[in-house]
């Protein structure tokens, strides 16, 4: 049987290094993140060292190495959420789920990544998770939000 | 076509298609370099080697900047000086300060350039990188806090290695050099060549050290601590003395080995004889029965392991010889046990080896018998010269000894295993006469001697044409093993040395390490083969004795044991 990421590959035939940043786009769509494996195997087709592909890969902000958590939260870091103190935000939210932004939880309930502004400045500081904008976090509101997330798997 | 140009007020020749640097260099000018790699494509990235052109708006790059009839330069102006200053304030507003404990206190270029530069404070102050040691590795420690992201690892990895088992990670201002998915260099598809410490300008590559297990060794009655050298190790220690490149220091060596209280000395050239025995009768065998053409030569652990990793499917056309280190650990703790009544278990063996790989390859698993390893601790070039000082053994004040008998008697084609093609040579000398009962005329192969990434030759041995090939920097290797994986037929036997040049470059020779020093070393080498009455490894007596009364015969079934191993494939990211 055919791997998700070889499916990818076959759609890029005699593909050469400059193709490498969109099979790892595609590959992250399909996946959610960039595996070990699935890097090696990227590598092995466009004939890249898998150091290349991982130097590349952690050059850009839009790629992950952990598979996401089932609640992906996105912090926002851009001028008016970090005016309006999103960088304290950030580590109260890294001090409580236990991870630092890249990562997802044991429980692998929560992933946490750190976006540049999502348009939203209204709302600042705002987090996203799954889609769901929570306006004006302080490191006060941080624990009621995570935990009426833990509540919906109860 | 010669053009004129203006450097400081003076006039210069240069040629057209220089860069700046090779104009300025050839006229004996310098400027400071850190990115720049001699033989590389120049990427003029850390900008140490700007100058100023007039009519140019902003300070030139000298390494990738090609010279122009006419053009002037000032190489040394405030501006260039005050911009060079505060590069290396930058550089140094996050390096630890921790010369006084650091491997390259002394040999450092970061702390040159701040000399250079003239640099007294620090201006500039910046956020400490905080990076664990990375201590996975048998034979290379990776200590990214010291590391100024100058690239030159990188780049020896991939284009002259074709490794690339670093790579630059991340982004700005948290770059850092890494291995695949921050693994430990262990992990990775890293040959332990160590070409990657000889190009740091910092601290931040290193090899992992065995001074101290062995100098409790020696300080411990219990144990036989016996010691064998690599043939280039004589022709390179003198270097790390401040006595001329090339020098041969065997015998000082031998006296200072014996002053720190090693109880045996031997020659590790004396087991690249045996090597030769073995591994020509190897060739002999493969070539009149059928076998697996071309051999290649198995000597050289980073060319092993990368073999493992990336040329799997021809591993049967390695030599099945272990190399001269784990031959002579072999016999020390058989042959050399036995008739010195000394069990086993109480000699501590230690090999000082120009290689950061051997450390690696005395690890191997397959380099044991009954559960104790053929060699005990592996020094660089480096330690031994560290381990030296620390004895407080004035190298000028002793007279030149000789190694023990019999494993310090080597004939000159065991010697020149250290360079490039003298593995080749030696195994050449050897096969002819076991093909045709007579000795080659003039004992030398042409063709296979230089500083060549790539030699190619014929030899004549009897009615047969040998073609034989010589490559060093495994990127070189890459090439030719793709060329005989697609259908090439004509070579017999191949020598492949990890190092560019051979040992006498290896990753565990002397920091200072340069084209010039490596040329002496060669030209050494050779010297020596030129003047010695034995140049060919079965005309050693000392062989021919080992053979009579321990092993029987090369191939035999104690040969097979002791001296033969056997590979295995690497999965590798």
């Amino acid at each position: 049987m055919k791997t998700t990421v070889q499916e990818i590959l076959d759609q890029y035939p005699g593909a050469g290094r400059d193709s490498l940043i969109p099979i790892l786009q595609q590959v992250q769509e399909k996946i959610g993140f960039l595996s070990e494996e699935s890097v090696i195997e990227v590598g092995k087709y466009l004939k890249m060292p898998a150091s290349k592909i991982f130097g590349v890969a952690t050059f850009y902000n839009q790629f992950r190495f952990n598979q996401p958590g089932k609640y992906h939260v996105q912090v926002c870091r851009g001028t008016a959420c970090h005016v309006l103190g999103s960088a304290t935000v950030l580590d109260e939210i890294e001090k409580q789920l236990k991870v630092k932004a890249g990562q997802t939880t044991k429980d692998k309930l929560f992933s946490l990544e750190v976006v540049a502004c999502i348009g939203a400045c209204g709302l600042a500081p705002v987090i996203n998770i799954n889609g769901e904008f929570h306006a004006k976090v302080t490191t006060d509101s941080i624990q009621s939000i995570f935990d009426s997330y833990r509540n919906r798997e109860e | 076509m010669n053009l004129t140009i203006e450097v400081n007020n003076n006039n210069i020749t240069a040629n057209q298609g220089d860069t700046i640097l090779e104009a300025l260099n050839r006229n004996g000018m310098s400027v400071p370099t850190l990115c720049h790699m001699k033989g590389l494509f120049p990427t003029g990235a850390c900008r140490m080697c700007v100058v100023e052109v007039e009519g140019r708006r902003n300070l030139v790059t000298a390494c990738s900047e090609p010279v122009m009839d006419g053009m002037k330069i000032k190489t040394h102006s405030l501006r260039v000086i005050e911009s060079r200053k505060t590069i290396v304030e930058l550089l140094l507003s996050n390096h630890p300060d921790d010369c006084l404990y650091c491997e390259r206190n002394g040999s450092c270029e970061l702390q040159d350039l701040s000399e250079d530069l003239n640099i007294r404070e620090r201006r500039i102050s910046g956020q400490k990188n905080k990076f664990k040691l990375d201590v996975s590795s048998a034979s290379i420690v990776r200590d990214p806090e010291k590391c100024i992201l100058c690239g030159r690892c990188v780049r020896v990895c991939e284009e002259i290695e074709g490794v690339s088992a670093i790579e630059f990670v991340g982004r700005g201002s948290k770059t850092f050099i890494g291995t695949s998915f921050n693994h430990g260099l262990n992990l990775s598809t890293c040959v332990n060549c160590g070409q990657c410490i000889m190009v740091c300008p910092t601290g931040a590559l290193k090899e992992k050290g065995h001074i101290c297990e062995v100098k409790d060794m020696l300080s411990n009655p219990e144990k036989t601590v016996v010691v064998q050298y690599a043939p280039s190790i004589s022709v390179s220690l003198a270097e790390e003395f401040g006595l001329p490149s090339g020098y041969n220091m065997i015998g000082l060596m031998n006296a200072a080995l014996r002053r720190m209280g090693f109880n045996f000395v031997f020659d590790t050239s004396f087991s690249a004889d045996l090597t030769i025995m073995e591994e020509a009768s190897e060739l002999v065998h493969r070539v009149q029965n059928g076998g697996k053409l071309p051999m290649i030569t198995s000597c050289c652990p980073g060319w092993v392991k990368y073999a493992e990793e990336f040329q799997p499917d021809l591993l049967e056309n390695l030599s099945s010889c272990k190399s001269p280190q784990q031959m002579m650990g072999a016999i020390i703790k058989s042959y050399f046990a036995d008739t010195e009544k000394i069990a086993p278990e109480n000699i501590y063996s230690v090999s000082i080896m120009p290689c950061t790989a051997k450390k690696f390859e005395q690890q191997r698993e397959e380099m044991t018998q009954n559960g104790i390893s053929d060699v005990d601790a592996v020094l660089t070039t480096r330690e031994l010269a560290r381990l030296i000082r620390l004895y407080g053994i004035d190298i000028n004040k002793l007279e030149p000894e000789l190694a023990d008998s019999p494993l310090g008697t080597r004939s000159s084609a065991g010697k020149i295993f250290g360079t490039s093609g003298g593995v080749m040579e030696a195994a050449i000398r050897s096969a002819h006469y076991f093909i045709t009962g007579k000795e080659l005329v003039k004992f030398q192969v042409k063709g296979v001697r230089g500083l060549e990434g790539r030699k190619e030759a014929k030899v004549k041995v009897g009615e047969m044409e040998v073609g034989v090939a010589v490559v060093s920097g495994l990127k070189n290797a890459e090439i030719l093993m793709d060329e005989i994986r697609n259908g090439r037929k004509d070579l017999h036997f191949i020598e492949v040395m990890a190092c560019p040049g051979g040992c006498i470059n290896g990753g565990g020779q002397p920091i200072s390490t340069n084209e010039e020093a490596v040329r002496a070393r060669m030209k050494s080498l050779y010297d020596i083969d030129e003047k010695d009455a034995i140049k060919v490894s079965h005309k050693n007596p000392y062989i021919t004795e080992l053979y009579d009364k321990f092993l029987g015969k090369p191939l035999g079934h104690k040969s097979h044991e002791l001296l033969h191993t056997h590979y295995q494939k690497r999965d590798v990211n």
